[in-house]
């Protein structure tokens, strides 16, 4: 498989002198197109910090993150953002939907920054909504949707950009079980692609049987890799 | 961009409470500001209403006088003197003093006299009853028609009263165009009455008013009554220094400018608390638009946008409010000094654009500063 991320001796420190604290130490691997990959470990282990990193949000210590062949930390800060913006689909915790906005132009929210016309990006976006099966709530704002649906509207959003990179935090920390694996089973079956490579940081040991790889973390470093279910 | 501005449009209006409480905000203080200095110009403009009535193009007079109302008598000889000038059309004397007059009511009301020249007339009044030749009948006199005539007991053509132990008559009313700053009726009658009938000092010429021949003679003109000693202005230039004295010598000027300071921090501080809790409450939206890719300029354009959006909204409907209860207080006072003017609308939109400005850099500073990063911490 071709590797769509490369990571090398990534490390990134917090504070300086005495203060100085490790998030992450001379992290490497490599993730593959069409490839599920679940980044696990205990809370404070570096998952996060990790995965900001390899998503173009944080600037490492030292160390490089190649995506598609590109050490986007190379970049300066308004090709990162394109970098983000054009490659990475981001699913938060959170969802980070706005409130004060309908569905559909949550979902739109990649597409105008990209500079599509409002008109052509809410019609897109609408088919992304088509496909995450809320097509019939695209006027709704998102607070009048269930956990299950906002995380649903998180992954149109995420997907609208058809990005090479898809980052899920947390993707089921606020779902009961049932409808976690039904995001699961949605994402292993409509988003993962040959084109296409998934990382996922979770607590929640329900979806470790969607991963092609295991990556486990502790104290800032990989402590090994398994081989999921699914590979 | 286009696309962007939408979503910052929609982001901001959608929140309706707050958008309602940031218009509030910025109305209130668009509303206090075009009011006061609305108020302001139609103190000016009535300060000098004897200057914009009687219309003369040129106005001569002692240097010292710093207001139509409070002239310094001119000796007979400057009359001659400027009369002899070239480039002098016509120049005639006009008596400006106050009076006591002892209505049929027996009340005493204190009036604003004008004595205009008794060949020419220049400067009179439109009639709207009665005939201007009436004027040089004994003891003839022409009141204003306006807000302040109940004073006088409304009078009729030959309505009767005393003026300093003589006689009056009232043989004309009359419109004029703007009316006085001091809730004093005016009284117009002939020069000669007007000095015959009040008390006066050894001079008796307020201000001499002067017809040029032609426009380009006016710098002449005063260059020559500079040289008598006097001060030759033309209806601007005494408008001007009328306007300077009530700015700057009186007062009032800084009392409303003090006035307009606050209603500017009242809307400032309104509007800034309300974007600020608006950024604050949409920050983590921020920082995720800035995760998903939004630049900083981009985000920067959305607020700006939002505040300039807001502030113009504001604006438009603080002007209107403020039209809207100046024509209501002109309806029920018709006299009510208080003119919107393109200066007051200028000054009070670059006021709001500088709230806006402030509001919009507190709310990007705080944009800029989240980092993606916190996002997924949070």
């Amino acid at each position: 498989m071709k590797p769509a991320i490369s990571v090398n001796e990534l490390t990134k420190w917090f504070g300086e002198g005495n203060l100085k604290t490790f998030a992450v130490r001379e992290v490497s691997f490599e993730a593959y197109f069409g490839e599920i990959l679940f980044i696990v470990g205990p809370s404070g282990s570096g998952k996060t910090t990790l995965l900001s990193m390899i998503s173009g949000v944080l600037r490492p210590s030292s160390g490089t993150v190649a995506i598609d062949n590109v050490n986007i930390w190379q970049l300066g800060s308004d090709q990162i953002a394109e970098f983000r913006l054009n490659k990475v689909g981001f699913v938060f915790q959170d969802y980070h939907l706005f409130p004060r906005l309908t569905t559909v132009e949550n979902v739109a929210i990649p597409l105008i920054l990209r500079k599509q016309s409002w008109d052509e990006a809410i019609s897109e976006a609408a088919h992304y909504l088509e496909i995450v099966g809320l097509k019939n709530k695209a006027e709704l704002p998102p607070m009048k949707l269930s956990g299950g649906e906002q995380q649903r509207v998180a992954l149109a959003r995420a997907l609208v950009s058809q990005p090479d990179l898809m980052i899920f935090d947390e993707p089921t920390a606020s779902l009961d079980g049932e409808t976690g694996r039904r995001i699961m089973d949605f994402v292993k079956n409509n988003i993962l692609s040959d084109q296409r490579c998934i990382l996922i940081v979770t607590h929640d040991s329900r979806i470790l049987d969607y991963a092609d790889r295991i990556m486990k973390m502790e104290d800032g470093r990989i402590i090994g890799f398994e081989n999921g279910r699914n590979n | 961009m286009k696309g962007i501005l939408k979503l910052a449009f929609k982001l901001l209006v959608n929140d309706k409470g707050k958008y309602a409480a940031l218009l509030v905000g910025i109305t209130f203080a668009v509303f206090l500001m075009v009011q006061m200095t609305s108020i302001f110009s139609g103190i000016l403009t009535k300060a000098s209403s004897t200057v914009i009535n009687l219309g003369a193009q040129v106005w001569v007079m002692d240097p010292s006088v710093t207001n139509v109302a409070s002239s310094i008598p001119l000796p007979s000889y400057v009359l001659d003197a400027v009369r002899s000038i070239d480039g002098v059309k016509y120049a005639v004397p006009l008596y400006s003093g106050g009076a006591l007059v002892k209505l049929e009511s027996g009340v005493f009301q204190f009036v604003t006299v004008l004595g205009l020249d008794d060949n020419s007339l220049l400067g009179r009044p439109e009639l709207i009853e009665g005939k201007i030749e009436d004027i040089y009948a004994e003891n003839a006199f022409i009141a204003v028609q306006d807000t302040e005539i109940s004073k006088l007991g409304n009078p009729r053509l030959g309505t009767e009263f005393e003026i300093n132990d003589h006689r009056g008559v009232i043989v004309g009313l009359a419109r004029v165009s703007v009316s006085g700053l001091f809730g004093v009726p005016t009284l117009y009658t002939t020069y000669s009455k007007a000095i015959q009938y009040i008390p006066s000092t050894r001079f008796t010429v307020a201000y001499i008013l002067v017809e040029p021949k032609s426009h380009d003679a006016i710098a002449y003109i005063q260059d020559q009554v500079r040289l008598l000693g006097y001060e030759a202005l033309t209806k601007q230039e005494f408008m001007q220094k009328i306007a300077d004295y009530y700015k700057y010598q009186t007062g009032l000027g800084t009392n409303i400018l003090i006035m307009t300071a606050v209603s500017f921090l009242v809307g400032l501080s309104i509007s800034g608390q309300t974007f600020y809790t608006f950024i604050l409450e949409n920050l983590e939206k921020f920082g995720a638009l800035k995760a998903i890719g939004a630049k900083g300029n981009e985000l920067v354009y959305m607020i700006l946008f939002q505040a300039t959006f807001s502030a113009l909204i504001g604006y438009g409907l603080g002007v209107g409010l403020c039209a809207f209860v100046i024509t209501l207080a002109k309806l029920r006072i018709p006299e009510y000094s208080a003119n919107i003017t393109f200066t007051t609308l200028t000054f009070a939109l670059v006021m709001v654009l500088i709230i806006a400005g402030i509001s919009s850099y507190i709310g990007i500073r705080k944009v800029l500063k989240i980092e993606p990063f916190d996002i997924f911490r949070s």
